[in-house]
């Protein structure tokens, strides 16, 4: 599909809306009440995001092919595109920039100009949380379940975040496979 | 009671663990050359970007179910009935009530004129509330279009005379309760808790010691109706007493 034309998918899907602070503030609470619950265990911090956005994308991946009513990607190319173009355009209202391929078409960047769940943030002044926080990582896991539920396995990670220091927000995803459709085993 | 020691711990979460510490820190100031936090070359901080920025931004009503599910979901885990799980609802919503507060201020001063004063509230001035009244009026109008871009539908005073200090603001359709389905065994579960927390601290930020707790009270035409009751502190009756005597509005 035409680079365009994907664009013009996220640009005309009607969504629902709410105010995006809303979306925001609510965020936030939940990374703060995790860093309290871990007791400032930013590793685990960062794994219990993951979570909670694997258990969001296993459900937001129906929802988004039912608004946005877009068939098979003929390739991972077509697929990173209609994340940024489509996915991110319609759930969070950004277009993440799609970049740094690899050359064998199995990893790219995502580059987020804006953030929204990351708007009024400050990290907490430890000493330890801009080395090892990663905020927005329940991103990383929305994308993970989503894509699983349509065969494929991929792996995502933040190497990048302007609540750091760094200059850029940057996400890697990587397709480690395609998911064979498999019968479930028999019953014995 | 409420009031003094909730907020100590809030700050003291945002800002690491030791309270001492933390006064010390943030009178230094937190600001982008703190010796403490990296900030980006382009400086993209919070402090360059203006507040009202994402004022009128908006996002898709999934996403925050999502995540509100989400922050359910997970709260509901860690929680031994229905009414701890609404303490931590409640726990959630608090410290967005104390933020909320000074951004609606913020807004109501910067832009006379907008969107946010065309309402019951549009004569209050920009100030913090004094009066009971003028602080439900500001929950109920500009608080509820920040959050969910309408005014509740309902605002009224107990009508005992038991309870002087309890008030009551109603939302036919609560946003946060649209894709929440609660069990049969917990039907008492109010997943608003999370917003009567949010109106908690906005009371307790303008110093009205309150607690607020989220009813079902459905009717046929609005099945998910949700009562929030707002109940007062003495101390801000007694006050309430004193400065309508003295005549402050």
């Amino acid at each position: 599909m035409s680079s365009n034309k994907t664009s013009r998918i996220g640009e005309e899907t009607r969504v629902d809306k709410v105010n995006a602070e809303l979306v925001t503030l609510t965020y936030g609470t939940i990374v703060a009440q995790l860093c309290q619950d871990y007791d400032s265990n930013y590793q685990d911090v960062n794994k219990q995001l993951e979570k909670m956005g694997y258990n969001i994308g296993m459900r937001l991946i129906e929802d988004f092919l039912a608004k946005s009513g877009v068939g098979r990607c003929a390739n991972f190319r077509d697929t990173a595109d209609m994340i940024a173009k489509v996915g991110f355009k319609i759930f969070l209202n950004v277009t993440p920039t799609v970049t740094n391929w690899t050359s064998d078409n199995t990893q790219f960047s995502l580059i987020f100009e804006e953030n929204p769940l990351a708007d009024f943030v400050e990290l907490p002044d430890d000493g330890r949380a801009q080395d090892e926080l990663w905020f927005s990582n329940i991103l990383c896991g929305v994308l993970r379940g989503a894509l699983e539920m349509v065969q494929m396995q991929i792996e995502a990670h933040f190497v990048s975040d302007v609540l750091r220091g760094d200059d850029t927000t940057e996400m890697r995803v990587s397709l480690v496979r395609y998911i064979e459709d498999e019968m479930p085993p028999e019953e014995e | 009671m409420a009031a003094p020691p909730r907020h100590a711990t809030m700050l003291s979460i945002s800002n690491g663990d030791k309270p001492a510490q933390t006064q010390a820190q943030s009178q230094q100031g937190t600001l982008p050359q703190s010796p403490g936090l990296r900030v980006p070359s382009n400086r993209k901080t919070i402090y360059d970007r203006h507040l009202n920025r994402s004022r009128n931004a908006e996002s898709s009503r999934a996403s925050f179910a999502f995540l509100f599910g989400e922050m359910v979901t997970y709260a509901q885990r860690r929680v031994t009935g229905i009414q701890d799980l609404e303490k931590r609802l409640n726990e959630q919503g608090y410290p967005l009530g104390l933020r909320l507060l000074d951004l609606l201020f913020y807004r109501s001063t910067s832009t006379s004129s907008s969107a946010l004063s065309s309402s019951s509230t549009s004569s209050s001035p920009p100030n913090r509330p004094l009066r009971i009244i003028t602080l439900l009026h500001l929950i109920h109008g500009p608080l509820w279009r920040l959050l969910f871009g309408r005014a509740a539908d309902a605002l009224e005073h107990s009508v005992s005379p038991d309870t002087p200090n309890e008030y009551m603001i109603t939302d036919n359709d609560p946003l946060v309760n649209t894709y929440i389905s609660v069990p049969r065994e917990m039907s008492m579960l109010n997943c608003a808790a999370f917003v009567a927390g949010i109106i908690e601290g906005v009371c307790d930020g303008c110093g009205f010691e309150t607690k607020v707790s989220a009813h079902n009270q459905p009717t046929d035409l609005w099945p998910s109706r949700t009562v929030f009751l707002v109940r007062f502190g003495d101390a801000v009756m007694e006050r309430e007493k004193v400065l309508e005597r003295s005549g402050v509005k």
